[in-house]
C-alpha cells in the first residue's frame, strides 16, 4: 500500500495553481498538507481522490482503496444516523458500523436523525463514514472543522490507530493533531508559475 | 446497488423527500384541463388519453431536478464517485428510484383520473400499459437532463428547456398508442415503438449520464 | 505534409481562415445577389401558384442549411470528445446562432408560403413540426453553453447533448411522420418540392443554396474567431485573478 504522485499539475478552473509535486506516502504514514487558503489545498486532494483529472504527471495507488471526505459530509437529514452509516457500508460493500459508532460516540445519538445533529456531531457521523468504508487511503479536506476539542482528539485516535494497521492519511487541516507519524508538505512552493503563452490550444489554459 | 435504491426511495417518502408532489401536480392538471375546454364529456373522452400523458409528463418533469441535486449539495456525489460503484450504475439506479418514486404513481393514478375525464372503458388497458412502458424512459432520459445541470445554481428551467424535446418521441408514441386503444384501433406498432424507446434509453442514457456527471464533478 | 489538425492550433485557424474569409463572403454575396435576382425578376410564375412560389430560393437553402448546421454541430462535439481540440468544441458553438437563424427563416418563409397556398400560417405537417423540433433543440443547446461559466465543462456538456440529442432529433422525426400519418389523411400538404420543380427554378435555386453554403462557412469562421479571442480573454482574465 503506497500513494505516490510524480511531477503532479492540477488545475482549477482550468487555471493551474500547483505544479512539479512529487511525493509518496508509504503505508502507516500520513501527510499532512499546509498552505494558505486558496493555495491549491482542497483541488490536489480532489486529484488524489480521482475525482478530476490532473493537468500533467501521475498519481499511483492500487485501485478501490481510496476514500474522500470533502467540506460537504454527505449526510442526509432525512435519515438516522445508523442508517446513513449502514447506507455508505452497504456502498462500499460492507455491513459492520458498530466500531464506527464507537470510535466517534455516536452511540447515544444511533436512531436520530442526522437532520437533528449539531454542526459538530454531523461531522462527527461524516468522519465515522471512513471507517465503516475499509479503505485504506483516507484523503481528507479540513476535517476537523467544527469540532471541539475533545473531538478532535477523537479524530487524532482514530487516525493513529488507522495507520498502525497500515492505512494512509493524507490531509489538509491547520490544527496541530499531535500525530508523530506525520510528514508536513507546505504547498505554498509548488505554485504554478505562469508559463510562457504559446500559440496552441496551452494559449486558453 | 440495492442499498442506493433503496436509500434513494426511503429518502422520497420521509418527510420533506417530495414523494407524492408529483402525484399531486399530475392530479391538478387533469383537474384544470376540463375547466379550460369544458365539461362536455364526448371532447373530454376524445381528448383523455392525451390529457393523461401530458399531465404524466408534467409531472414526471417538475421532479426531475431532485434526482442530483441533493447528492450534489450535500456532497454525496462526491463520495458516491469514490465508491466502487460505477457512475453509469449510480445514474441508472437513480433513474430507477425516480421512476419507483414518480413514474410508478402515476402509473396506477392514471385510471382513476381517466374517470374524470370520461375515459371510453376499452381504453384503459392500452393507456395503462402505454404508461407502464413510457415512464421508465422519461424517467432516465430526465436523469440525464439533471445530470447536465446539476453544477447550475437555478438549472431547474434550463432542466425542462433541454428534456423537453428529448421527450417528443416518447411522447408521440406513448400517446399515439393510449388513443388508439381508446378508438379501439390496432396499437401494436406504437407499443413496440415506445417500448423499443424506452429499452434504449435504459440500455445507453445511463453511459451519457455518468460521463455528464464526471464532467460537472471535476 | 500538413495535417488537418493543425487547424486544431487555434493560431493556425485564425490566420488561415483571416485569408479565406474574404474570398467566402465575396462567393456568399455574389452568388445570393445572382440567384435571388435570377430567381426573383428572370423565372416564369408557376401556373398554380403564381409568384409566391419564388419564396423558394430562400426557403429551401436556408431549411438545408438548418439541418447542415446541426450536423457540423455533431461532427464538431464529436471531435472535441475525441480529440480535444478547443477550436473544435468552439466552431460547434459558433455554429448554433446561426443554425437557430436558417431554423427560423425556414419556419417563417413556410408560414409565409403557406397562407396563400394551404389557407393557413401553421400546419402540423410532419416537416414543419419536425423544424419547430430542431428550433427546441437548438434553443437547448445554446442555453446550456450560456449557463455554464467554465468553458471546458460547458464544451463538454453540450457536446455530449449534441451527440444524444440528435439520437433523439433524428427518433423524432420518425415519430412525427408516424403520428402525422395517423392523425392527417396523408400527403396532401406535402412539401416535397424536389419532384415538382421544373429547371426553369432549379437552377437559381441551385445558386441560392451555393450562396447560403458560403454565407453559413463565412459566419461560422467570424464567429468562431470570435469565439476563440473571447476564449482567450476569458482565460487571460482567470490568470490575472489568479496572479493577484
Amino acid at each position: 500500500m503506497r500513494l505516490t504522485v510524480r511531477d503532479l499539475c492540477v488545475a482549477r478552473g482550468g487555471v493551474r495553481v500547483l505544479d512539479g509535486l512529487s511525493f509518496a506516502v508509504a503505508a502507516g504514514e500520513a501527510l499532512v498538507l499546509r498552505g494558505p487558503n486558496g493555495a491549491g489545498k482542497t483541488t490536489l486532494l480532489r486529484t488524489l481522490a480521482g475525482l478530476q483529472p490532473p493537468v500533467s504527471g501521475t498519481v499511483d495507488y492500487p485501485a478501490d482503496s481510496v476514500v474522500y471526505a470533502g467540506h460537504a459530509d454527505g449526510i442526509k437529514p432525512a435519515l438516522s444516523v445508523v442508517e446513513n452509516l449502514s447506507f455508505w457500508a452497504q456502498v462500499f460493500g460492507r455491513k459492520e458500523i458498530s466500531h464506527a459508532l464507537a470510535a466517534y460516540e455516536l452511540e447515544s445519538l444511533a436512531d436520530r436523525p442526522a437532520g437533528f445533529l449539531s454542526a459538530g456531531q454531523k461531522r462527527r457521523l461524516g468522519l465515522a463514514r471512513l471507517l465503516v468504508t475499509g479503505r485504506a487511503i483516507w484523503i481528507l479536506d479540513e476535517p476537523t472543522v467544527s469540532l471541539d476539542a475533545r473531538a478532535v482528539a477523537m479524530f487524532a485516535a482514530v487516525v493513529r490507530a488507522h495507520l498502525a494497521e497500515g492505512g494512509i492519511a493524507v490531509l489538509a487541516t491547520h490544527i496541530d493533531l499531535g500525530l508523530d507519524e506525520a510528514t508536513v508538505l507546505d504547498v505554498a512552493p509548488f505554485r504554478a508559475v505562469r508559463q510562457e503563452l504559446d500559440d496552441f490550444d496551452e494559449a486558453f489554459l | 446497488m440495492k442499498a442506493l435504491l433503496l436509500r434513494d426511495i426511503r429518502l422520497a417518502v420521509r418527510a420533506g423527500g417530495g414523494f407524492g408532489l408529483g402525484l399531486a401536480f399530475f392530479l391538478i392538471v387533469v383537474v384544470l384541463v376540463p375547466f379550460g375546454v369544458g365539461p362536455q364529456s364526448e371532447l373530454l373522452s376524445r381528448i383523455a388519453a392525451g390529457i393523461l400523458w401530458i399531465g404524466a409528463l408534467l409531472a414526471c418533469l417538475v421532479s426531475l431536478d431532485r434526482i442530483f441535486a441533493l447528492d450534489w449539495e450535500d456532497g454525496s456525489l462526491d463520495l458516491l464517485a469514490t465508491a466502487p460503484l460505477p457512475m453509469e450504475a449510480v445514474a441508472a439506479i437513480k433513474g430507477l428510484a425516480h421512476w419507483v418514486t414518480t413514474g410508478l404513481p402515476l402509473v396506477l393514478a392514471a385510471p382513476v383520473l381517466g374517470v374524470l375525464l370520461s375515459l371510453p372503458a376499452q381504453g384503459y388497458g392500452p393507456l395503462v400499459l402505454s404508461l407502464l412502458l413510457g415512464t421508465p424512459g422519461l424517467s432516465m432520459i430526465g436523469a440525464f437532463g439533471a445530470a447536465l445541470t446539476v453544477g447550475l445554481r437555478r438549472g431547474g428551467l434550463l432542466l425542462s428547456l433541454l428534456v423537453l424535446p428529448l421527450y417528443v418521441p416518447t411522447l408521440i408514441f406513448g400517446a399515439e398508442m393510449a388513443r388508439r386503444g381508446v378508438d379501439g384501433q390496432d396499437y401494436t406498432t406504437p407499443m413496440l415503438m415506445l417500448a423499443g424507446i424506452t429499452c434504449g434509453t435504459i440500455a445507453l442514457l445511463p453511459f451519457a449520464s455518468a460521463a455528464v456527471l464526471r464532467v460537472n464533478l471535476r | 505534409m500538413a495535417s488537418l489538425w493543425e487547424y486544431a492550433n487555434p493560431k493556425k485557424f485564425i490566420d488561415t481562415t483571416d485569408k479565406v474569409l474574404p474570398w467566402v463572403s465575396v462567393l456568399a454575396v455574389l452568388c445570393l445577389a445572382t440567384g435571388l435576382i435570377w430567381g426573383f425578376f428572370f423565372t416564369p410564375d408557376d401556373f398554380r401558384q403564381g409568384s409566391t412560389v419564388k419564396i423558394i430560393y430562400l426557403h429551401v437553402p436556408s431549411a438545408l442549411m438548418a439541418i447542415n448546421a446541426w450536423i457540423m454541430m455533431l461532427l464538431a462535439s464529436l471531435i472535441w470528445v475525441v480529440r480535444r481540440h478547443h477550436v473544435s468544441a468552439l466552431a460547434a458553438r459558433a455554429a448554433a446562432p446561426v443554425g437557430v437563424v436558417m431554423t427560423v427563416i425556414a419556419l417563417a418563409t413556410g408560414a409565409i408560403w403557406g397562407q396563400p397556398m394551404w389557407g393557413t400560417w401553421w400546419a402540423w405537417d410532419p416537416r414543419l413540426t419536425s423544424f419547430l423540433i430542431l428550433f427546441l433543440f437548438y434553443l437547448g443547446y445554446i442555453a446550456l453553453w450560456e449557463a455554464i461559466e467554465n468553458d471546458d465543462t460547458a464544451a463538454d456538456l453540450t457536446s455530449i447533448l449534441c451527440i444524444v440529442g440528435s439520437v433523439f432529433a433524428l427518433l423524432s422525426r420518425y415519430a412525427v411522420l408516424f403520428w402525422n400519418q395517423g392523425l392527417h389523411q396523408g400527403a396532401s400538404l406535402s412539401l416535397d418540392k424536389e419532384e415538382n420543380v421544373a429547371d426553369v427554378f432549379y437552377f437559381p435555386l441551385l445558386v441560392c443554396i451555393a450562396g447560403f453554403v458560403f454565407l453559413f462557412i463565412a459566419l461560422v469562421f467570424l464567429r468562431t474567431q470570435t469565439e476563440i479571442r473571447a476564449r482567450r480573454m476569458r482565460a487571460l482574465l482567470a490568470r490575472d485573478r489568479m496572479e493577484a
